[in-house]
């Protein structure tokens, strides 16, 4: 006895190292292709330029390079840190809810970001002198109030709380928040635009300034949802049994709730409204991978972000020179995964 | 080496006494048997005792009170087989006994090679080896439930805590599991608790008997003094007869009319 070692289940690093490469080759990709094409070798040279203590020519011309860093590279950043996001996040919220469905939009948490930041846009105008802009925070404080509405509404129900009434209050909710947005939305014609533009996403527009000012939101949401994911592991034998092990499941659940309502907000405010992302990433890497948090929340995070910098080419070449929002590729591939995670969870338990 | 006292606890659930003021003394390495019909608060004096369900009046567990304990206090104390557990079923063998170990796992931590020593130890143990890194759900039911047996010996707690845990058993591994329960009490000198549905099994396994009913003490002591016909008769509404048999009690039910 005692002869072999017992191998607790981690991340297995060439699932990792897998998953990064397959990152870095959508990120190249993705800025090869556009009405302006770029050829791989000089795309490649010119990213490895960029690492410290590497010094290649790529031999891209001024303008070339300018597409590359200007243009593309933005989107693409911003569309793999939104990926990732929603993808982490919707995995978190599957976690500490005990519910397969669980999804930022399903929940109302998006619902509630896109209240807030209208909120901002219309009742704030003077926003862009502040010292720090209000319009991430207000949309933060407009998911939370969804979530907690979703996660009460469904909780009082009734006793015998299944997956489906979490996320029929989360509809309800949803409704209801988009409801009170569309009439101030409405009500202020002069800022209509303003928050048309912001509920359809702006990845289309995509600027390293845009970069910088979710990037600190989104790491601290992150960082604080991977620490927990042992926890998250215990959580899954429920309440009562995690608790008698020693842990505080209510506490677990409002910081992780907290920590991925801060990443939902952020993304959302830069990306508009994307649904299932968070259902179809974290579904694909546990089929594949194993349920353990442990590879769930890093693989969901890095095959989040290729997803949707693909789903982003996708948007934008599929009609060139015409764009497609990228929510209607996610709904369109979500809507029938859903369905998919529905009949699976309804075997299971 | 720790027992556990309950000084007129109350639990009420939803405005409804379930448990009325009950005292009782359940002393260290001893294995201590609540028996009673459906609805007496078997399950409910069990989660009082982990801080469950709250209760009034003071349950010691040595010489703390239980509402001082910290929970992760409270886990290293007490370790919890509940009656109806929830499996997660792609989870493995050893994954799940290792969850044992969290109360010794600071809150952002990782198990140490401690832990994981910890673990093989339970697992040779428990004849559970073999199982290491096999899913929850391709389990039979008495390999599962050694494998609850094991996460809640891995806690390394003093006082074992099992609501009905032969439940959903046959006779031959319900004999096994607490035949197991037992050489480990011996071993490790652990006081154990246990809800149990079966009376003649809960006559043959533990030291003292309690039989509950409508929340309150109506027999307490050694099976001799507890299954008694009368007893079952009246608190059970059941009709049984009392066999003996090398010394230990066997509750047969009769059916009126059809005995002989």
């Amino acid at each position: 006895m005692g002869d072999s070692e017992l191998r607790p289940t981690t991340l297995n690093n060439v699932w990792l190292t897998a998953g990064l490469a397959g990152l870095g080759l959508a990120v190249v990709v993705a800025v090869m292709v556009g009405p302006v094409p770029l050829r791989p070798g000089p795309v490649v040279k010119e990213l490895l330029d960029r690492l410290p203590f590497v010094d290649v020519s790529s031999g891209l011309d001024q303008r070339q390079a300018a597409i590359l860093w200007e243009l593309r590279m933005p989107r693409v950043v911003l569309a793999g840190l939104v990926g990732a996001t929603l993808s982490l996040c919707g995995a978190a919220y599957q976690g500490v809810f005990r519910n397969p469905l669980a999804d930022p939009y399903l929940l109302g948490v998006a619902a509630g970001a896109g209240l807030g930041a209208t909120l901002a846009i219309v009742y704030l105008p003077g926003r862009s002198g502040w010292p720090i802009d209000p319009l991430p925070l207000a949309a933060f404080v407009g998911a939370l109030v969804g979530v907690f509405a979703t996660y009460t509404l469904g909780r009082s129900g009734s006793r015998s709380r299944t997956a489906s009434t979490l996320i029929l209050s989360g509809v309800a909710i949803a409704s209801f928040l988009t409801a009170i947005q569309t009439f101030v939305q409405q009500r202020e014609s002069d800022t209509l635009r303003q928050v048309f533009s912001w509920i359809l996403g702006q990845l289309t527009t995509a600027s390293w300034g845009q970069v910088g000012l979710v990037l600190p939101y989104l790491t601290l949401s992150a960082v604080a949802i991977l620490l927990h994911r042992r926890l998250l592991d215990v959580m899954a034998v429920g309440d009562e049994e995690a608790d008698s092990l020693g842990v505080d499941t209510r506490r677990i659940r409002l910081l992780v709730v907290i920590a991925a309502s801060l990443g939902t907000a952020a993304a959302v405010s830069v990306s508009g409204l994307i649904a299932f992302v968070g259902i179809i990433v974290p579904h694909t890497v546990r089929l594949l991978f194993g349920s353990s948090y442990r590879i769930v929340l890093p693989l969901s995070l890095i095959f989040g972000a290729g997803f949707l910098i693909l789903t982003d080419l996708a948007a934008r070449t599929m009609i060139a020179p015409a764009e497609l929002p990228i929510g209607v590729i996610t709904a369109f591939m979500g809507a029938p995964f859903f369905v998919l995670v529905l009949r699976r969870s309804r075997s299971v338990t | 080496m720790i027992g556990v006292s309950f000084e007129g606890v109350s639990v009420h659930l939803d405005g409804h006494p379930i448990i009325r003021s009950l005292d009782l003394e359940i002393p260290a390495r001893s294995w201590v048997g609540v028996i009673g019909p459906n609805g007496a608060g078997k399950t409910t004096l069990v989660r009082a005792l982990t801080g469950a369900a709250s209760a009034t009046g003071t349950i010691r567990v040595g010489d703390d009170r239980v509402s001082d304990l910290d929970r992760r206090s409270l886990a290293r104390r007490i370790a919890y087989v509940p009656q109806l557990p929830y499996i997660p079923r792609s989870m493995t063998v050893t994954d799940y006994v290792l969850m044992g170990r969290t109360p010794y796992i600071s809150y952002f931590g990782v198990e140490t090679r401690e832990d994981i020593h910890v673990v093989e130890g339970v697992l040779d143990r428990l004849d559970l080896r073999a199982f290491a890194d096999r899913p929850l759900g391709s389990l039979s039911g008495g390999e599962l439930q050694r494998v609850l047996l094991g996460r809640a010996f891995a806690q390394r707690a003093p006082i074992l805590l099992l609501d009905e845990p032969t439940a959903a058993l046959d006779v031959g591994h319900q004999q096994q599991v607490l035949e197991l329960v037992d050489s480990l009490r011996k071993e490790q000198d652990l006081t154990v608790i246990s809800a149990m549905h079966d009376l003649t099994l809960a006559g043959q396994f533990t030291d003292r008997l309690i039989l509950l009913r409508d929340g309150q003490i109506v027999a307490e002591g050694t099976a001799e003094e507890v299954l008694t016909e009368a007893a079952i008769a009246s608190h059970y509404g059941a009709s049984v007869k009392i066999v003996r048999d090398n010394g230990t009690l066997v509750v047969i039910p009769t059916r009126e009319g059809r005995s002989s």
